[in-house]
C-alpha cells in the first residue's frame, strides 16, 4: 500500500534544468527503420528526483542516453539551460557529459585498478569545483572503505562509490541507469536511500531509469514509457521513504 | 566405429566453426597481421642472411674445387724444375705445381703514377694443375706466342682495357708491349693488395698471367720456378707437409711454405665469410628468438581474452580437443602467413643481398640458393613458438567448467603495492596511478612485453654501432696512424741514401724510411709468416697507436705485436720468440716480444729501424718510406717517380680510405636498413598488439570515463600510457642487450684481416632509442583510432 498516491498535476517547482521537446529518434538496421523515441517532451527541474518507468525496449534508455549526451535525437530538440545540446558536436558532448552530468550504471563501472578514494579523484581532476573525493565518499557513507579497491568492496558498496563518484564533481544531472539491477533488495535499498539522500542534500536533479515500479514512490515525480512513447506522468506530493518501498 | 550422424555433426562443426575461424580471423585481421609480419621477419632473416651466407660456402667450395686451388703455398728464390717430382713424392701430396712469378712496373695510359702488375706464369700447352684461371672473356694464352697476356679482371675493368688492347710493362729492365688476348679471375687473385698497401687498389695493381716459356727467360727462369704448390690427399695434416717442403725449398731460398689458410685472398674471404656466419647466424637467431617469444605472448593474450566464446562452444558440447584445434588453426593462419611472406620476401632480399656480394667477392658461381632445411627449420620453430604461446592459454580456457567460464572474469584483483608502499602514488594523479598499477599488477606481462621491445632496441643498436666501430676504425687508421699521403715501396731494398734523393723530389717536404724483412715467427710450436716492419724511432707519419688511441712509442729493443698475432703464437710481453729470415742470409735468431698493440688492420710485428738492421745483419737497405707531399704538386711528383725504375710501387692512403668507405658503407647500408626495418616490425608488433588486447581487455572502463566526460586523448593516455610505460623500461634494457650482443659480435668478428673495435657513441644509444620510440608510437595510433569507435552506450548495459 502507498501512502501518497500520485497526481497528474504539476506542483511548483525550481528551475528547469533540462527541457526535451517532441524528441524523436530512429536507428536504421539495414532496411527496417526503428523507432526508439516518438514525440517526448520532458523537464527536469533543479532538485527533482524523477523515476523512469518502463519495461525493457520502451525506449527509456535511449532517452536517458540522450538527456545524458551520449546519443542525440533524429528529432526534435533539447535544452540545458540555454545551451541546445540537439545539434551539438561530439566534443561539445563531451563537455556537457564532463561538465554537468553524473552517471550512475547497473554494473557499477568502477576502474578496478583504482581505490575508492581514486576512483572519485579521477574525476575530481578533471572537474571545475568537485568535492573532495573523501566527502563525496562520507556522503555515501563510505569513509571507513575509502583505499580500499574495487575488488575489496561488495556490489552494493561498489555502486555507493560510484554515486560518490558521479556526485563528486557537483554535477547538474544525475543520471542513473537500473542503479539496483544487479542488487539485492537490502543492498538496493540501501543505494537508493544513498541517492535520495544525495538529492536532497545536493539538490541535485536525479534521473533514475527501472523496470522496478515500486522504486517510482521515492521520485518527486514518474514517467511511464512504452513504445517510444511517454504514456503517463504523474506526480508524489510527498516522497515516499526508501526504507518502505515493497520489493 | 563412429556412426553416420556422429560424422555429419562433425563435419556440421567444423563448418561452423571454421566460419567463425575465417570472421575472426577477418575481425582480428591487424592483429593476425602484425603477428604475421613477425613471423615473417624472423623466417625473412634466416632465409635472407644464413641463406646467403650458406650460397657464398658453396659458391666459394665449387670455385676452389673448379680452379684447384692449391692447399700449401710457398715461393723462393729459384729451383730447377726437376725439383718438382720431388715435391710431389712427398708423403701425403696428391698434387703439386710450380710456376714463374714476378712484380713488375706498368706503362698505363692515363696514369701518372708507377703502376705494378704481378705477371703470373700458366703452361701454354694445358691448364695448370693447380691453381686454375677462369676466363671471363677471350682465349686462353697460345703456345708460340711470346707476347700474349691475360688481365686480371678488376684491374682491366678499372682500367678499361679488353681482349684486343694493348698493355706496356718493364719486363727485367726492358719495356714490352703485350697483347691481351683474355681477361680472367682465379680465387688467389680475388683480393689483390699491391705491396706497401693495404687495401685493393684495382686501378694500378693487376695480376697478368702470361705463356711460362715467354715469361720464364724474360726472368732468368727457364725450366725453372720460383712459386710452388700442393694439393693435398684427402685427411692429411697440412703441418707435415710444409715442414717437408720446407727442408726441400730451404736450399733454394724458400721463403716458407704456408697453408691455404693463410694465403692472403682466402684469408680475406675467410674471414668475410666468418663474420658473414657470425652475422648470418646472430641475428636471425634473435629475431626467431624474438618472433617465437612475440608469438607466445600475443597469442596467449588473445586467446584469453576468447575466454568466453571458449566456454559457449563448450557448452553446447564441443569436446576439448576441438575448440583446441580451432584456436591453434589461429595460431596457424598467422604463422603460414607469415612463413609464406618470410619466404618470399627473405628470397627476394637474398638475391639482393648476393648481387651486392658478388661485386664484393670474386665468386663465380655465386647465386642465392634457398636451402629447403633451414627453411623447414624456421618454419619449425617458428609452429613451436605459436603452439606453445597458444596452448598455454588454450589449456587455462579448456579447463574451466563452461559455466564458470561463462561468469566475466571476476573484477581483477588490486591490492595495494609498491605504488602505494613507496608513497610515489600520492604524487600522481589517478590517471597516473590506474596506469602504473596495470603495469605493476601484471609485472611479467610488462616485462615481457618490454623485454620484446627491448629486442627490437637492442637489433637497432648492434646495427648502428658497426658504423660507430667502422668510423673510429677509419679515423684511428687513416687519421691518426697513417699520417704520410704517399707511400713509395721499392722493387728491392736499396741504400738508405735514397732517401735524401727522395727529400729532392718535387713537392716533398718530409721523409721516413721503412724496412721490411719477411720472417717467419715462431713459439714452441705456433709460428707465422710476416713481415716486421722496422721504423724510424722519430717518425711522425707512421706511428703505433693502441686501440685507445695512445701513441705507443716503439722500444730501443724487441718486437711490438699486433694484439691478434700475440694470441696467435701463445706470447705475452717479456716473452721470446724465434726469427727466422726468410731473405737475405736467413738469419735464425730470436727476440724479445717487447710490447702488444691493439689494432684493427691487419697482422703487424713493429721493430726499431735500427734493431732490425742488427737482427738481419743487413745495415742502411730500406724498403721504401713514407713521404709528405704538398697536394698541389702530388701529380707531378707521381710523373717523377713513374720515371724511377726502384719503384715499384706508390700507394696513397686518401685512395685507400676511398676504396674501404665505399666498400663498407655500401654493405652497411643495406644490412642496417634491413635492421631497421626489422625492429620496426618487432617495435610495431609488440606494442600495437598489446594496446589492442589492453583495449579488449579493458574496454569498458575505458568507455565508461569516456561516458562521464573523459575527453578521447585523455582516454587514449590511459591506454597508451601503459605501452609508454612499457616502450620507456625497453629502452635501457634494450640498451643493455644491445651491449651484449655488440659485444659478442665484436669478439666472433676478430679476423686476421680486420677486428672491429668496440665503440658505441650516445648517439647510437638515442638513435636506437628514437626509432622504437617512434614505431611504437605509429602503431598506438592505430589503436587511438580504435578508440574513437568504442560504443558507450552498451557500456552502460552490459557487463564485459
Amino acid at each position: 500500500m502507498q501512502e501518497n498516491s500520485p497526481a497528474h498535476t504539476k506542483p511548483a517547482h525550481a528551475d528547469i534544468v533540462l527541457q526535451a521537446t517532441k524528441l524523436s529518434k530512429y536507428y536504421q538496421m539495414g532496411e527496417v527503420r526503428v523507432q526508439a523515441l516518438h514525440n517526448v517532451d520532458l523537464s527536469l527541474h533543479q532538485g527533482e528526483l524523477l523515476v523512469l518507468l518502463g519495461a525493457s525496449g520502451s525506449g527509456k534508455s535511449t532517452l536517458l542516453n540522450i538527456l545524458g549526451g551520449l546519443d542525440v535525437a533524429s528529432s526534435g530538440s533539447l535544452f540545458f539551460g540555454s545551451q541546445q545540446l540537439s545539434h551539438a558536436s561530439s566534443s561539445e558532448l563531451t563537455q556537457y557529459r564532463r561538465e554537468h552530468v553524473g552517471f550512475v550504471f547497473q554494473f557499477y563501472n568502477l576502474i578496478s585498478s583504482l581505490t575508492a578514494r581514486e576512483n572519485v579523484a579521477l574525476v575530481t581532476d578533471i572537474a571545475a569545483d568537485p568535492m573532495r573525493p573523501e566527502d563525496a565518499l562520507a556522503l555515501v557513507g563510505l569513509e571507513s572503505r575509502i583505499d580500499h579497491f574495487p575488488a575489496q568492496l561488495s556490489g552494493g558498496e561498489q555502486q555507493r562509490v560510484a554515486i560518490a563518484r558521479a556526485i563528486a564533481k557537483r554535477p547538474h544531472i544525475l543520471l542513473c541507469d537500473e542503479p539496483t539491477g544487479a542488487l539485492d533488495a537490502n543492498t538496493g535499498r540501501l543505494v537508493l536511500n544513498v541517492l535520495d539522500q544525495v538529492n536532497r542534500e545536493t539538490g541535485t536533479a536525479t534521473a533514475i531509469i527501472t523496470h522496478n515500479a515500486a522504486i517510482g514512490s521515492m521520485g518527486d515525480s514518474i514517467v511511464h514509457m512504452s513504445s517510444g512513447e511517454i504514456t503517463q506522468r504523474l506526480y508524489n506530493e510527498v516522497r515516499a521513504d526508501v526504507e518502505h518501498i515493497e520489493w | 566405429m563412429v556412426s553416420k550422424t556422429e560424422h555429419f555433426t562433425r563435419a556440421l562443426h567444423w563448418r561452423a566453426l571454421s566460419f567463425k575461424l575465417l570472421r575472426e580471423c577477418w575481425q582480428l585481421k591487424g592483429q593476425l597481421f602484425s603477428i604475421a609480419l613477425v613471423v615473417a621477419t624472423g623466417i625473412m632473416t634466416v632465409v635472407t642472411m644464413r641463406g646467403s651466407y650458406e650460397s657464398l660456402v658453396q659458391a666459394q667450395q665449387q670455385y676452389y674445387n673448379d680452379t684447384r686451388f692449391a692447399d700449401v703455398w710457398s715461393s723462393l728464390r729459384r729451383a730447377p724444375e726437376s725439383l718438382r717430382e720431388q715435391i710431389q713424392a712427398i708423403p701425403g701430396v696428391a698434387l703439386a705445381d710450380t710456376r714463374v712469378s714476378f712484380l713488375a712496373t706498368l706503362d698505363l695510359v692515363g696514369l701518372d703514377a708507377p703502376a705494378q702488375g704481378r705477371f703470373v706464369s700458366l703452361p701454354e700447352t694445358r691448364r695448370p694443375i693447380l691453381n686454375d684461371i677462369r676466363l671471363i672473356r677471350g682465349r686462353y694464352v697460345e703456345a708460340g706466342a711470346p707476347d700474349e697476356v691475360i688481365l686480371s679482371e678488376k684491374f682491366a675493368n678499372a682500367r678499361a682495357l679488353g681482349p684486343g688492347d694493348e698493355i706496356r710493362a718493364i719486363i727485367n729492365g726492358r719495356a714490352r708491349d703485350l697483347d691481351i688476348v683474355g681477361i680472367a679471375i682465379s680465387p688467389e687473385h680475388s683480393y689483390t693488395v699491391p705491396p706497401g698497401s693495404l687495401l685493393p687498389e684495382d686501378d694500378r695493381y693487376g695480376i697478368l698471367w702470361m705463356g711460362r716459356r715467354a715469361l720464364g727467360p724474360a726472368y732468368d727462369m727457364d725450366g725453372a720456378f720460383n712459386e710452388a704448390f700442393v694439393k693435398l690427399a684427402p685427411g692429411i695434416n697440412e703441418l707435415a707437409v710444409i715442414d717437408h717442403l720446407n727442408d726441400l725449398l730451404e736450399p733454394y731460398g724458400g721463403y716458407g711454405a704456408y697453408a691455404r689458410l693463410d694465403q692472403a685472398s682466402h684469408l680475406m674471404l675467410q674471414g668475410e665469410l666468418d663474420q658473414n656466419r657470425v652475422m648470418g647466424t646472430a641475428i636471425p637467431a634473435v629475431f626467431l628468438a624474438v618472433a617465437v617469444f612475440l608469438l607466445h605472448l600475443v597469442l596467449g593474450r588473445m586467446i584469453a581474452t576468447q575466454r568466453g566464446e571458449i566456454a559457449v562452444l563448450k557448452a553446447f558440447g564441443y569436446r576439448d580437443a576441438e575448440v583446441g584445434r580451432h584456436f591453434l588453426t589461429f595460431a596457424l593462419v598467422a604463422v603460414f602467413f607469415g612463413a609464406l611472406i618470410g619466404t618470399i620476401g627473405g628470397v627476394l632480399l637474398g638475391r639482393v643481398y648476393i648481387d651486392v656480394y658478388r661485386q664484393y667477392f670474386d665468386l663465380p658461381d655465386l647465386h642465392y640458393q634457398l636451402s629447403p632445411s633451414l627453411l623447414l627449420i624456421a618454419l619449425v620453430i617458428s609452429l613451436g613458438g605459436a603452439f606453445s604461446g597458444a596452448m598455454g592459454a588454450i589449456r587455462k580456457a579448456v579447463r574451466l567448467p563452461p559455466a564458470e567460464a561463462m561468469r566475466p572474469e571476476p573484477p581483477a584483483r588490486f591490492t595495494p603495492g609498491i605504488l602505494e608502499r613507496s608513497g610515489i602514488g600520492r604524487l600522481l594523479p589517478a590517471s597516473g596511478r590506474m596506469i602504473l598499477r596495470n603495469v605493476e599488477r601484471k609485472p611479467l606481462q610488462a616485462f615481457f612485453s618490454s623485454l620484446g621491445v627491448a629486442f627490437s632496441v637492442s637489433i637497432l643498436l648492434i646495427g648502428l654501432f658497426m658504423f660507430d666501430s667502422v668510423n673510429h676504425m677509419i679515423d684511428l687508421q687513416f687519421r691518426k696512424i697513417q699520417r704520410e699521403d704517399i707511400t713509395v715501396s721499392f722493387l728491392q731494398n736499396i741504400n738508405a741514401a735514397a732517401r735524401h734523393d727522395l727529400a729532392r723530389l718535387d713537392g716533398v717536404t718530409r721523409v721516413e724510411t721503412f724496412r721490411t724483412v719477411p720472417v717467419r715467427l715462431r713459439n714452441q710450436h705456433w709460428s707465422r709468416e710476416v713481415a716486421i716492419q722496422g721504423m724510424q724511432n722519430d717518425g711522425q707519419l707512421r706511428r703505433i697507436i693502441n686501440a685507445n688511441g695512445a701513441i705507443q712509442t716503439l722500444p730501443a729493443q724487441g718486437l711490438v705485436l699486433s694484439r691478434v698475432l700475440a694470441n696467435r703464437l701463445r706470447v705475452a710481453v717479456g716473452d721470446t720468440l724465434e726469427v727466422e729470415m726468410l731473405e737475405g742470409k736467413r738469419a735464425h735468431t730470436s727476440v724479445q716480444v717487447a710490447g702488444i698493440v691493439e689494432d684493427f688492420l691487419g697482422v703487424s710485428a713493429y721493430m726499431n729501424l735500427d734493431a732490425l738492421y742488427h737482427l738481419s745483419g743487413e745495415f742502411d737497405v730500406i724498403s721504401g718510406a713514407y713521404l709528405s707531399v704538398l697536394a698541389a704538386e702530388r701529380p707531378q711528383l707521381y710523373r717523377q717517380l713513374k720515371n724511377v725504375p726502384a719503384v715499384a710501387g706508390v700507394a696513397s692512403p686518401s685512395s685507400m680510405l676511398a676504396s674501404f668507405e665505399q666498400e663498407m658503407t655500401q654493405s652497411l647500408f643495406i644490412s642496417v636498413g634491413f635492421l631497421v626495418g626489422f625492429a620496426s616490425v618487432i617495435a610495431v608488433g609488440v606494442i600495437y598488439n598489446g594496446a589492442r588486447i589492453a583495449l579488449s581487455e579493458r574496454g569498458r572502463e575505458l568507455a565508461s570515463l569516456r561516458v562521464m566526460g573523459f575527453h578521447r586523448r585523455e582516454v587514449a593516455m590511459l591506454l597508451l600510457g601503459e605501452q609508454g610505460i612499457i616502450t620507456l623500461l625497453a629502452i635501457p634494457l634494450g640498451w643493455l642487450i644491445g651491449y651484449a650482443l655488440a659485444f659478442a659480435i665484436v669478439q666472433g668478428l676478430q679476423t686476421d684481416t680486420f677486428r672491429i673495435p668496440f665503440i658505441i657513441t650516445p648517439r647510437t644509444y638515442w638513435l636506437s632509442a628514437l626509432i622504437t620510440v617512434f614505431a611504437a608510437a605509429a602503431s598506438a595510433l592505430v589503436v587511438r583510432r580504435r578508440l574513437d569507435s568504442l560504443d558507450l552506450i552498451s557500456v552502460l548495459k552490459t557487463r564485459e
